[in-house]
């Protein structure tokens, strides 16, 4: 009988070394005539513990890391001997801590195999939700949506299912379905783990709302950062295809849903959707004027759903489980399961999915641990560059897009950077400023000229030039911004700054 | 150019372009298959694509230059992209990007003078919980300090097989 081990091919698995490991593993099998079924897996999310590579023994997982092609000999040593033995051997991997504590639905499959084994997305539940969808009328599959109070993931939480009625009830010879994969926030990494990991759920995901909507086109907007991602998902949707899970006759239905892969070029703003959807349409991505909403006139002038990556795979666990089921989870208006990104100075790195509601607190101390340099931490940046420097007196806020609202910050994407107390926050504010200069589209003034005024006035106010006079035209500029940008780059951008000038002034003096 | 690359170039571009006329938005595509093809969109390109997409010169001109992505100039072999985003920064990623400009003698947009290695900024590979994060043409490389850095340039200074 064959050894069966996983080594993850996610991106930030292989940037650790994985590919390494998968070879020193064949090898050193080779060279001891052990016969070893290599699984390329998805990753657990479990970033600080990859590579981490698993094994098939006694009838469960069990898990070591981090891994690297040095211990090889030493891992297969230790296989034959007594796996607890290893000094990177982890317990099954099931039971590891990190990954028990979390109440995965939509990251329950990550990691679990080859990320484009359509068997195994089958025998772990799914296309169940698309099941469902292919019987069930337009109205009842958006009714299911609406009720389950799932809300856009990209950062905006708006609710999906009002969203996907203004398409549904909107005529027209075409409508699509676009998914926002230009996840463009330092600090997260949840679309591309998705991606990387579990791409049919996504497909499944956008074909149940082309269904919704009666859309028979979509697109996947995928960032040009994400080489890995774009490899998996050309090839899962190839697979889909054949398998008729996407193309003219979805499962014998009669219904039809095609769906393309397009790669963007490397512009932040792109992640707005209406610039999204300009680019897709072969322009410079620039902002629309709002309205036209997309879902009235979006892509080509048609009616369009535009949602994000987890947005449309939470659809899949909607469907498969039904309304009530993801209602369940979360406090407040924040329905479901939020995937938090813990990033930047941190030790134990990762993704978290738990239901809204939990304090950033819990999810630093009890996930992430401590700072990975060691030293205090003093910062945390949640929401990813437009979103707010708290300091530690903030931590005790829940995981809800009011709960942050309401303390002048915001949730976004769910990414969370932590900085230790060497960050200096006036280099922080601007860089936020520098870095709307860079991917301002430059339709609109304030935001276009506003971060780059921005700049000079961070400027002197850290080199001491008529500091007060400064500040009050840094708040003047900051509101001009808010409230004269035509979209979240220009209007969010002094989120960051001003949190930082609120909660740490001593770095500005 | 010379008449017969010239030749060659105007065969391939046409090609690109007849590929994507007739797909819907078709322009970002078609520039990522030229940039493929030759490394860059060179200037004799654009009045080609502009025909064949039923666009002017200066549309085709605006999107090449919106986008980060796409270069006007030949890079060189190797592109070395260093994260500048937040949590990089909170892992030493200001210390990565004067180390690397440094080692290299180089600034960002710019290029080795033998042409080996071009240097960019980029804003987040997704690679954020184990910063800092580099990208070496297709292949991210996480937790860079100065001495990963000075092991990966060694790396690419060994004669390509190409």
């Amino acid at each position: 009988m064959s050894l069966r081990i996983y080594v993850p091919r996610d991106t930030t698995a292989l940037a650790l070394g994985a590919e390494l490991v998968a070879q020193a593993l064949v090898a050193e099998a080779g060279r001891r005539q052990l016969a070893v079924d290599l699984v390329r897996n998805g990753s657990r999310g479990m970033f600080w513990l990859e590579p981490l590579v698993e094994v098939e023994h006694d009838g469960q997982r069990i898990a070591f890391g981090p891994v690297d092609s040095a211990a090889v000999p030493d891992l297969l040593d230790a296989l034959l001997a007594g796996p607890s033995r290893h000094p990177r051997y982890l317990g099954p991997t099931e039971d590891i801590p990190y990954l028990k504590a979390q109440q995965r639905l939509t990251f329950a499959r990550a990691g679990l195999g080859d990320p484009l084994s359509l068997e195994l997305y089958r025998s772990a539940e799914g296309f169940k939700g698309l099941e469902r969808a292919l019987n069930l009328s337009s109205q009842a599959v958006v009714d299911e949506v609406t009720a389950s109070g799932l809300r856009g993931r990209g950062g905006a939480a708006f609710p999906a299912g009002i969203k996907w009625q203004t398409v549904l009830d909107t005529a027209a010879d075409q409508k699509y379905i676009v998914c926002n994969a230009d996840e463009g926030d330092s600090g997260t990494f949840a679309d591309r783990l998705l991606m990387e990991a579990d791409p049919f759920q996504l497909i499944e995901g956008m074909t149940i709302a082309g269904l919704a909507v009666g859309a028979s086109q979509g697109y996947i907007y995928l960032r040009s950062e994400y080489p890995q991602a774009a490899q998996i998902l050309a090839e899962a949707l190839r697979l889909a295809q054949a398998e008729q899970y996407l193309g003219s006759n979805i499962r014998g239905s009669g219904k039809a849903f095609e769906l393309e892969l397009r790669i963007g070029a490397g512009a932040y703003i792109c992640g707005e959707e209406t610039s999204l959807l300009d680019s897709l349409e072969g322009k410079r991505g620039m902002v629309r004027a709002k309205p036209p909403l997309p879902a009235i006139a979006g892509l080509f002038g048609k009616p369009t759903v535009v949602n994000n990556v987890l947005t449309l795979a939470a659809v899949t666990t909607v469907l498969s489980q039904g309304a009530a089921f993801y209602a369940d989870y979360g406090s407040g208006r924040s329905r479901g399961t939020l995937a938090v990104q813990l990033a930047g100075n941190v030790l134990r790195g990762g993704l978290v999915e738990l239901a809204y509601g939990a304090s950033l607190r819990r999810l630093v101390e009890d996930f992430g641990g401590e700072s990975y340099s060691g030293r205090p931490l003093r910062a945390i940046q949640v929401g990813g560059p437009l979103g707010a420097y708290l300091p530690a007196s903030h931590w005790d806020t829940p995981l809800d897009y009011e709960a942050f609202a309401e303390i002048g910050a915001m949730l976004g994407h769910g990414g969370v950077v932590l900085f230790d107390d060497s960050v200096d926050l006036s280099a922080q504010a601007r860089f936020a400023m520098a870095f709307c200069a860079a991917e301002s589209c430059g339709k609109c003034t304030p935001c276009r000229l506003g971060s780059v005024r921005g700049v000079e006035v961070i400027d002197r106010i850290i080199a001491r030039e008529a500091p007060e006079q400064h500040l009050a035209l840094l708040e003047e500029l900051c509101d001009t911004m808010e409230h004269g940008s035509l979209c979240a780059m220009g209007g969010l951008t002094p989120l960051p700054v001003r949190s930082a000038l609120k909660h740490f002034p001593e770095d500005f003096s | 150019m010379n008449n017969v690359v010239a030749q060659g170039f105007a065969e391939t571009v046409a090609e690109c372009v007849q590929h994507y006329s007739n797909v819907p938005g078709g322009l970002l595509p078609l520039l990522h298959a030229i940039q493929r093809a030759f490394g860059y969109i060179p200037a004799e390109a654009v009045p080609l694509i502009a025909t064949g997409m039923q666009l002017s010169r200066a549309e085709v001109h605006g999107v090449i230059s919106f986008y980060h992505d796409f270069r006007s100039a030949p890079a060189g072999r190797h592109v070395v992209q260093i994260c500048r985003a937040e949590a990089c920064q909170a892992m030493g990623a200001r210390e990565l990007e004067a180390h690397a400009k440094k080692q290299l003698g180089i600034e960002f947009g710019e290029t080795t003078a033998d042409g080996n290695i071009s240097l960019e900024p980029v804003y987040c590979l997704g690679n954020c919980a184990c910063s800092p994060s580099l990208r070496i043409d297709d292949a991210i490389h996480a937790r860079v300090d100065a001495g990963r850095f000075d092991a990966l340039l060694a790396e690419l200074a060994e004669p390509s097989p190409s």
